[in-house]
């Protein structure tokens, strides 16, 4: 147990010790050399890294030197990430066996390790973190402590601010002043309907019961998306902090967070940090000598997308079959075990602590009118910097994927970003220049879902995009309403007739009069949104259903079935390569000829496209 | 508060009705008719098919109906073009996903998703594509299960779960693969079934039936060697005539006798004078349980259901259930001894069919303990429906036939018998038996209205021969566990306890005509029924089961006296600890 001036006392001490961490000019004599231990950098060897540098410092005595295992830097692609502070030297795709490299030239030398610098989109290789492009546009407030503080160590969350929100709550405001604050602020739930957070803990903290609860939605199931896992794995306590603010307002004393099981690190950490919280008891009875109790459990799901619904997370925590309940009546009336619930998800629950402390009037000031504050987007697909990123609401998609996401691989085109994952569509290229928002987003027929953000060049085939996303929905269905159960599956099967050739325009309609019954129809918000990502395609790449359906064609080749491998005579130098490697034999043509692919052979295996020199094939 | 009135528009309609009412009720209170289908009231309230979608203004998405509250203001359109667009879209996706072979269906005629069809003028299927397909469950003795049929309403989950307490069915899977089955998918047979039958009862399609005896009946009837005799549960005169379109709880005794001998069935008897055998050796069990410190509460032992739930769930509690058999394996045992001897027939030659309102009885007919001599007390059941069924396939106007007369020499039964067939009957029957035996007298209070009505668990302290005695009565398996939960606790204060495993008794039986969900939200089915056996036992000359001269003759020619060594062997079982899964 600490009290509260023991607890200020570690704060205002940590922070001096960890001042090198924020402070590129700190004057300390001290190193500390973080080591990413996010999920993407520990399943690349970062654990040993960190123990290789561990072993060389004790082993050659080196002094004033900290190794320390952090959360994410955020730029997944450049794994595993070492920086080493107070310079903020960044080092990428650091192996075991450069360790001893960096400690003899930066450690002891004093210089720069070049061949391990990031090369930047300019192909220049930046010196710091803060030079890199990735980051330059970026804004931390979710994911400010991740890659700085240890998150399993207590002392570092509190040294930066940590629990001084839920002091300043539990001391000097009502809980009215609290709700206040955060609706002020301009709060949206961040899981992906982007309700008022504020209004939320207001609706629950009105509804009277001898036992209310605060849930955490840590079920992140949108293909692509891992911001929560890394809040979670690099900030448990900023998160853990805002559960107990929330429960304090809406008058709850017990908390659950539901977590996927295919997170054993962030549900590590977050234990790590509830069995913290309790040793200073800051979890537990009497808090802070306010009166205010709190007790929290972590329940893991098992994978299923639909738990992530806040409904039938519930009924997964109360030991049920994970589907969904008919809304009304709505959690915060009768949630988990039928009490009064209040259910945010990770990302929203971090931006409390800072809204608090900060003020509303702070995060007012960032994001667009109705939008504020900042979102984090998990970037992947045809982006050269795959990682996450959190930008300030209003940043144009252009932005995200040139400036940050430093453009397409091999310069191809840009041809849409799938938002929201398997609940929302595509934004074409005519839409790069629009700000993101909820309101945005939603008017261009995607959503903000939980911040996935895939980006496709010209490559990628959208007839069969939106059949990825259905298969993806179809499989996780939970199967309680007829409209997602059949419904889905129908929609699917029309996209597999479509990518095979065997479709018909009329089936393009059968689709749209599916879509739009299945949103209008379907029990919870994976049936009502799952036809969004076909809705969405078919209204920005109409001709590539109609090509499919009609033609029979797929002009990216990605659908094999209706896609004819040619070699264009204009183009070939008759060098034979393709030839070669044609593993069915299906290119004819003698040595000097122009060579010309047999179609009733061709297995459609690409082999010969990679292969020519010339770009011949198509 | 329940009290206050909600007004609301639903069709541009003013609606005033209580607080707490679901838009669906509200709706029917104002004469619109909205199409359910997974909905069955106070059982499964979940939502799920999507059939009863309206428009409440100002909401985004549908309404389901079935479960949401009006609130006050409320705007409702019940059939607007797209709310009926989204509905047809429904139903076609469910049609589209099951085996449609109506013709050779056994719910063909009576079945929700038929009707729907029908009400859409489903003439085609848009959204054809992959069916679910799955192997039909026919192991056991009683219940077919055909997934293919099945549309997900989960009406049978609830029913099992919510109404019996037993749970042997859930949802397995996910999405389209989603389908209901038991503990690692096995069969019925080797699960905690207890055959009870109601979610049958609550099938609104072909997907879950009773397993039909009747090709084994018409070929015995057709055998000249062979002496075939029907008997018939009381409950079974009462819901009969419902088949072939009489208003519910009509009394079709007559009738049904008359059916049965154009069938060709050599005797009918009346599986009533089996009931009264039972009384008379139950309640001459009680008082013998009472005078001597037997195992007390007694509990009886006529529905097999109930008795398959105890052997499973509380085998170590198997010592208040009375020993007595059920009312039709006791008259089949009377039936192949006293009868054939009396008759001069080889029993080995005679066929007794039960048509019974239950399907747990065909289960219940091939245990090991109901036989005698290696034969069984009876040899097929048929469910109420079966025999509707055989009279519709033997060309019979039911409607138009005289009434017959049981033949003799068994044909006589009491009003106590008949009530046997609803909740509170066997009690009520026992303790008019046991009253007189106690005082010696021929007592005219016999009424016992405190075991009498719908409720699941009915309480009541009765003066017998100036002893208090106190009786339960629950029907319901979820209510009998509540029952068992106290008698195991040693919080039951009480001697005799009559537990039928379907709510509602007999009367409301797994092999009763199956009546629709609409309809049920209308019509109070179980008490209709009920009146039917209280008016016949009203009007019955006899009402003691102890005072019925066949009984009477009975056991002073051939069984000696209630509790004889000979009642023992044929009347009389032993019951089995009875492991829930088989592995």
């Amino acid at each position: 147990m600490k009290t509260l001036e023991e607890i200020q006392k570690i704060r205002e001490e940590k922070r001096k010790e960890l001042d090198l961490r924020v402070n590129t000019k700190s004057d300390t004599r001290e190193k500390h050399i973080l080591v990413c231990h996010g999920t993407g950098c520990t399943s690349s060897d970062s654990p040993k890294i960190l123990e290789t540098f561990r072993k060389i410092i004790k082993e050659k005595n080196i002094e004033n030197v900290r190794v320390i295992k952090t959360g994410c830097f955020g730029l997944c692609a450049k794994g595993p990430i070492v920086i080493i502070r107070p310079e903020d030297t960044f080092y990428a795709m650091v192996k075991p066996s450069d360790c001893e490299e960096i400690i003899q030239k930066h450690i002891i030398e004093g210089e720069v390790v070049t061949r391990l610098l990031c090369k930047d989109i300019d192909g220049k290789k930046a010196q710091s973190l803060d030079e890199l492009s990735f980051y330059k546009k970026q804004k931390r407030i979710a994911l400010k402590n991740c890659g700085v503080i240890d998150p399993e160590n207590i002392d570092e969350y509190i040294a930066f601010d940590g629990y001084k929100a839920l002091e300043k709550v539990l001391k000097e405001m009502t809980p009215e002043e609290v709700i206040d604050v955060i609706s002020k602020s301009g709060l949206r739930g961040r899981g992906g309907a982007g309700f008022p957070t504020g209004k939320k803990w207001e609706l629950t903290k009105a509804n009277e019961a001898d036992q209310k609860y605060v849930v955490c939605n840590a079920d992140e199931g949108d293909p692509g998306a891992f911001m929560d896992r890394s809040i979670l794995e690099g900030d448990p306590h900023s998160v853990l902090e805002a559960m107990m603010i929330a429960a304090y307002c809406i008058g709850a004393n017990k908390g659950c967070i539901y977590v996927r099981a295919e997170y054993p690190i962030a549900v590590k950490r977050f234990q790590i940090a509830i069995d913290q919280a309790k040793e200073y008891g800051i979890v537990g009875k009497n808090i802070f000598n306010s009166g205010f109790d709190f007790d929290i459990e972590i329940r893991l799901g098992a994978g299923a997308f639909v738990c992530g619904e806040e409904t039938a997370l519930l009924e997964s925590i109360e030991g049920k079959r994970g589907q969904p309940r008919v809304k009304p009546p709505y959690p915060a009336a009768a949630g988990l075990w039928g009490k009064p619930t209040l259910i945010n998800n990770v990302e929203t629950y971090a931006n409390v602590t800072r809204i608090i402390l900060n003020g509303a009037e702070w995060y007012l000031s960032i994001g667009t009118e109705k939008s504020k504050g900042t979102k984090v987007f998990a970037l992947g697909g045809n982006v050269n910097n795959i990682g996450l990123v959190e930008v300030p609401m209003g940043t144009t998609l252009r932005e995200i994927v040139y400036d940050i996401g430093g453009g397409i691989p091999n310069n191809r085109e840009f041809k849409a970003a799938q938002t929201g994952g398997p609940s929302g569509g595509c934004i074409p290229k005519q839409y790069l220049d629009t700000p993101i928002d909820y309101e945005s987003l939603k008017e261009i027929g995607s959503m903000m879902g939980s911040g996935g953000m895939i980006i496709m060049d010209d490559t990628k085939c959208m007839v069969n995009l939106s059949k990825f996303y259905l298969e993806f929905t179809v499989s996780e269905s939970c199967g309680k309403c007829t409209p997602c159960r059949i419904g889905t599956k129908r929609m699917l099967e029309i996209l597999e007739k479509l990518c095979n050739g065997k479709g018909e325009e009329a089936d393009i309609e059968k689709l749209e009069i599916l879509a739009q019954n299945i949103i209008k129809s379907s029990v919870c918000g994976l049936g009502q949104t799952a036809p969004n990502p076909v809705i969405s395609t078919l209204k920005y790449f109409r001709d590539e259903f109609i090509e499919h359906a009609v033609d029979k064609n797929c002009r990216t080749k990605e659908c094999k079935a209706i896609s004819k491998i040619e070699i264009y005579p204009e183009k070939c130098k008759s060098c034979g390569l393709c030839q070669k490697v044609c593993p069915v034999n299906a290119i004819q043509g003698e040595a000097r000829e122009k060579r010309a692919i047999n179609q009733e052979k061709c297995i459609k295996c690409g082999t010969c496209l990679a292969s020519c020199p010339f770009k011949a094939i198509g | 508060m329940e009290n206050n009135l909600i007004n609301l528009t639903i069709d541009n309609q003013k609606v005033s009705v209580p607080q707490g009412s679901t838009i669906l009720e509200a709706a029917r209170f104002a004469g619109i008719d909205i199409p359910t289908l997974c909905f069955l009231k106070k059982i499964n309230e979940v939502g799920d098919c999507r059939v009863c979608l309206v428009e409440v203004e100002g909401r985004r998405g549908f309404a389901t109906s079935c479960i949401q509250k009006v609130e006050e203001g409320m705007v409702v359109h019940t059939n607007t073009p797209s709310v009926l667009e989204a509905r047809r879209v429904v139903l076609d996706l469910i049609i589209s996903n099951h085996k449609v072979e109506c013709l050779t269906c056994v719910r063909s005629g009576n079945c929700e998703l038929q009707a729907l069809a029908k009400q859409f003028n489903m003439t085609d299927i848009q959204f054809e594509g992959e069916k679910v397909e799955h192997e039909i469950d026919d192991l056991s003795p009683s219940i077919v299960r055909d997934f293919d049929k099945c549309v997900l309403c989960r009406r049978c989950v609830a029913t099992c779960k919510k109404v019996q307490g037993v749970g042997a069915i859930d949802t397995i899977n996910r999405g389209f693969e989603s389908c209901i089955s038991t503990v690692e998918n096995k069969s019925l047979n080797d699960v905690n079934c207890t055959f009870c039958g109601q979610c049958i009862q609550n099938c609104p399609t072909g997907a879950l039936h009773e397993k039909e005896s009747i090709k084994e009946v018409w070929a015995k009837l057709k055998d000249p060697d062979t002496y075939v005799v029907a008997q018939t549960a009381p409950a079974v005169r009462a819901a009969l005539g419902e088949e072939f379109g009489m208003p519910i709880g009509t009394n079709v005794t007559g009738k049904m006798v008359s059916s049965l001998k154009r069938l060709g069935f050599d005797k009918v008897f009346d599986t009533n004078t089996g009931a009264d055998f039972t009384i008379v050796e139950e309640a001459n069990e009680l008082i013998e349980r009472l005078q001597n410190g037997g195992t007390l509460p007694m509990i009886t032992s006529c529905s097999p259901g109930w008795v398959k739930y105890i052997e499973m769930n509380y085998p170590d509690q198997l010592a208040h259930l009375s020993s007595c058999k059920s009312p039709h394996e006791m008259f089949g045992a009377i039936i192949k001894t006293y009868y054939a001897q009396k008759e001069g027939i080889d029993p080995k030659n005679i066929y007794v069919v039960s048509v019974m309102p239950c399907i747990a009885k065909k289960f219940e007919r091939q245990r090991t303990e109901m036989q005698n001599d290696g034969m069984f007390d009876v040899d097929s059941v048929i469910t109420t429906r079966e025999l509707a069924r055989m009279i519709k396939q033997a060309n019979i106007d039911f409607t138009s036939l005289e009434d017959s007369e049981f033949d003799n020499p068994m044909g006589e039964a009491t009003g106590a018998g008949a009530i046997f067939g609803t909740t509170g009957g066997v009690m009520e029957a026992a303790l008019r038996t046991a009253q007189d035996t106690l005082t010696g007298e021929d007592l005219q209070e016999i009424n016992f209205e405190e075991v009498r009505g719908g409720k699941g668990i009915k309480r009541a302290t009765v003066n017998i021969a100036g002893k208090e005695i106190k009786v339960v009565a629950a029907s319901g398996l979820a209510n009998a566990q509540k029952i068992m939960n106290e008698i195991k606790e040693g919080k039951a204060d009480y001697q005799f306890v009559e537990i039928m495993a379907c709510p509602g008794g007999c009367i409301m039986g797994g092999g009763q005509p199956i009546k629709s969900s609409k309809e049920r939200m209308d019509v109070d089915v179980r008490k209709l029924r009920a009146d039917c056996l209280y008016s016949i036992d009203e009007k019955s000359t006899i009402r003691k089961s102890h005072e019925n001269p066949v009984l009477k003759k009975i056991y002073e020619e051939f069984l000696e006296n209630p509790g004889s060594h000979k009642a023992h062997d044929l009347l009389h079982t032993k019951y089995q600890v009875r492991e829930k899964y088989k592995i």
